[in-house]
């Protein structure tokens, strides 16, 4: 059931019922018993009294004959039957309406009878000096009467109380739940970026844990726009800087009349329009490595296709630059995600050659584990101070270069967390020069 | 008219450079900080343009430290934030003007004009001196209402002189509005100028203060 009102109605409506039902049958069964008891102990002492009443009054036989039953005609008149035998078997006295059937074939105590066709309880009591059998009885229908018409009394209000009852929980829940709809009227009249926490000081304790999940998720919805709205205004903060450069240069090229100057100004719009396209290319590259969900799925990623994509590429080393791939790097097997390797390692890869002097070489090698990439490059390497702050966000050190956008490495650093592998930067101890090395652990 | 570029792009920088030269300026440039102050420390410029977010810091700590230490070279401050608190607070920390990224180049050199003018105590756009008109916005020079043809070094040379009427100017610091510093300085280029613009505005206009300098006659 969707309704969690009409589902604790139904729970508790139907707990109600079976507490009544088994109350009833107890109820019953005691009550049962108990009359049982009481009518028989009533037959008992009827008997025992008219035994009494011969004996002491030396009645005889026929004298013997029970008094009329004075009760008001309320359905129980003529409860108790009596008949007195003789023991040669003739009737000697019998009371107002009794069968003149013998009621009993037992000589003393109690019996059950059919007589004419209805079920009797009977007491005998057996005077020997009398010579008689005393039997009193009375017709068991008229005891299961007696309990079915307590029963009645007891369900007629408890039937007529039931719809109240129901009623009575229906509100009652609706009161229980309100805490509940009033959140849920909170959450549904805010809007779309109201992300603030719902007060979950005063919300039930049962309420509470969902309060909680709900403020958890909304905390991190924040975190994450937050996040996005932070990268959006560098990104365009970062992307008017370029756009002036652009501006500017197009402004030359159309004001000067030295032909060199324009040359050399449209030379520079090339280039920075190379340069804004790459910065474009890593914003989508850091969204997407910023985006979370699950992580990707490894696979097994042939090292050395990831490095023909990767020198394929138009942003590849340039004619100035010679670049060597160690042999046993290209046979490497490496489970990662491919996306997320290629991105680590081409940004690694821009970044030597956006470094490098004219003529400097660029090495990619297995490290020393065998389950790692390094490469290095022969430019001015990292001053110790930018060491921890290059693989910060837009972040351009003392050495940057004319293409850099301050992402590069920031990208690649990203995109080896993403993979739970690690970037670990140094510089050269043999001469000047950067070294980059990703460690895929096992 | 000597502007400092203090700016980390070496696209804009060049741009800024290369534009602000078209318009008659000769332009010193620094990519960041230390090399500001440095550059400050040494020389004196007419105007700055000041990008605010430079690899070693905030061009605002730059701004700040001049104004303290009573530097008042006008700046302009080259802002690609455009929320205003920046700007203002870029105007309260000493500077003169803002333009936001990215900007027109034209525009950009009639501002640095407008406040090397106001710096230099003017208001008006020409500078003038006995027949002599000067229009630093269109590096266009008259003598009597009749256009007179200059080179821009000839036109440097004669605004400094112009800015100040009566006061003289040494030969090195003519030598200072011309050349930026990574351009060679020829010897008696200076006295090459004055002989040029003694030809072209009379011999009188300017006047050689022996052992000091030149000035240029308030009145012809």
């Amino acid at each position: 059931m969707s309704s969690l009102r009409g589902r604790l109605f139904a729970i508790l409506l139907t707990a109600t019922g079976v507490i009544w039902l088994s109350a009833v049958v107890w109820i019953y069964s005691g009550t049962h018993r108990e009359l049982e008891r009481v009518l028989d102990t009533r037959l008992q002492e009827a008997a025992r009294m008219v035994n009494s009443l011969v004996g002491s009054a030396n009645m005889t036989v026929a004298m013997a004959a029970l008094p009329n039953q004075q009760f008001e005609p309320l359905g129980y008149e003529r409860q108790l039957s009596c008949q007195i035998w003789s023991f040669d078997g003739r009737l000697v006295a019998r009371s107002d309406g009794t069968p003149p059937g013998r009621l009993t074939e037992a000589p003393s105590g109690f019996s059950d009878r059919i007589v004419d066709g209805e079920p009797w309880r009977v007491y005998t009591v057996a005077n020997e000096t009398a010579g008689i059998h005393i039997m009193v009885g009375d017709r068991l229908g008229l005891r299961d009467r007696l309990v079915s018409e307590l029963i009645k009394g007891l369900l007629a209000p408890a039937l007529l109380i039931a719809p109240l009852l129901g009623l009575l929980i229906w509100i009652s829940l609706g009161q229980g739940l309100r805490p509940l709809r009033a959140m849920a009227n909170e959450v549904r009249s805010r809007e779309a970026d109201d992300v603030r926490p719902i007060d979950s000081a005063h919300a039930p304790a049962e309420v509470k844990p969902l309060t909680e999940a709900l403020n958890d998720l909304f905390a991190k919805v924040e975190t994450a726009r937050r996040h996005e709205r932070e990268v959006t205004a560098f990104a365009a903060h970062e992307l008017r800087t370029p756009l002036a450069g652009l501006k500017t240069q197009a402004q030359i090229a159309m004001a000067t009349e030295d032909p060199a100057v324009r040359q050399g100004a449209l030379q520079r719009i090339v280039l920075s329009v190379d340069r804004t396209t790459r910065l474009v290319r890593q914003l989508l590259a850091l969204t997407k490595l910023d985006a979370g969900g699950p992580p990707p799925t490894p696979e097994t990623v042939p090292v050395g296709l990831v490095f023909d994509e990767i020198t394929d590429n138009a942003h590849g080393a340039g004619p100035q630059v010679s670049v060597a791939i160690d042999p046993a790097l290209r046979d490497l097997m490496i489970r990662a995600s491919r996306e997320f390797l290629t991105l680590a390692l081409r940004n690694l890869h821009e970044n030597a050659v956006q470094h490098s002097p004219v003529g400097g070489k660029i090495v990619w090698r297995a490290t020393a584990s065998g389950l790692g990439i390094a490469i290095e490059d022969e430019g001015p390497g990292i001053p110790e101070d930018e060491m921890a702050l290059v693989t910060q966000r837009f972040f351009r050190g003392r050495h940057k270069s004319a293409l850099g956008t301050g992402l590069g490495l920031a990208i690649a650093d990203a995109a080896a967390r993403r993979m739970g592998a690690s970037l670990r930067l140094s510089n050269r101890l043999d001469r000047s020069g950067l070294q980059a090395e990703i460690e895929l652990g096992a | 008219m000597r502007i400092l570029v203090v700016e980390d792009d070496p696209i804009l920088a060049d741009g800024l450079a290369v534009g602000l030269g078209l318009a008659g300026m000769t332009v010193d440039r620094v990519e960041n900080c230390a090399d500001a102050r440095a550059a400050l420390a040494t020389s004196a410029f007419d105007a700055m343009v000041l990008d605010l977010m430079l690899p070693d810091g905030s061009g605002l700590d730059v701004l700040g430290e001049m104004r303290r230490s009573g530097n008042r070279t006008p700046v302009l401050l080259l802002t690609a934030m455009d929320d205003t608190p920046d700007r203002i607070r870029g105007l309260d920390s000493g500077a003169d003007d803002y333009l936001g990224k990215p900007f027109d180049l034209d525009e950009l050199g009639a501002r640095v004009r407008a406040i090397a003018r106001r710096g230099s105590g003017r208001a008006a756009p020409r500078l003038s001196a006995g027949g002599v008109m000067l229009d630093p916005a269109s590096l266009s020079a008259t003598l009597n209402d009749t256009p007179l043809a200059l080179s821009r070094r000839e036109f440097a040379v004669l605004s400094a002189l112009m800015e100040r009427p009566g006061i003289v100017l040494s030969k090195s610091e003519i030598e200072d509005r011309l050349y930026g510093w990574q351009e060679e300085i020829e010897s008696n280029a200076v006295e090459v100028h004055i002989h040029h613009l003694r030809a072209k505005i009379g011999r009188d206009a300017i006047e050689t203060v022996r052992g000091l300098g030149y000035r240029i006659r308030a009145i012809s």
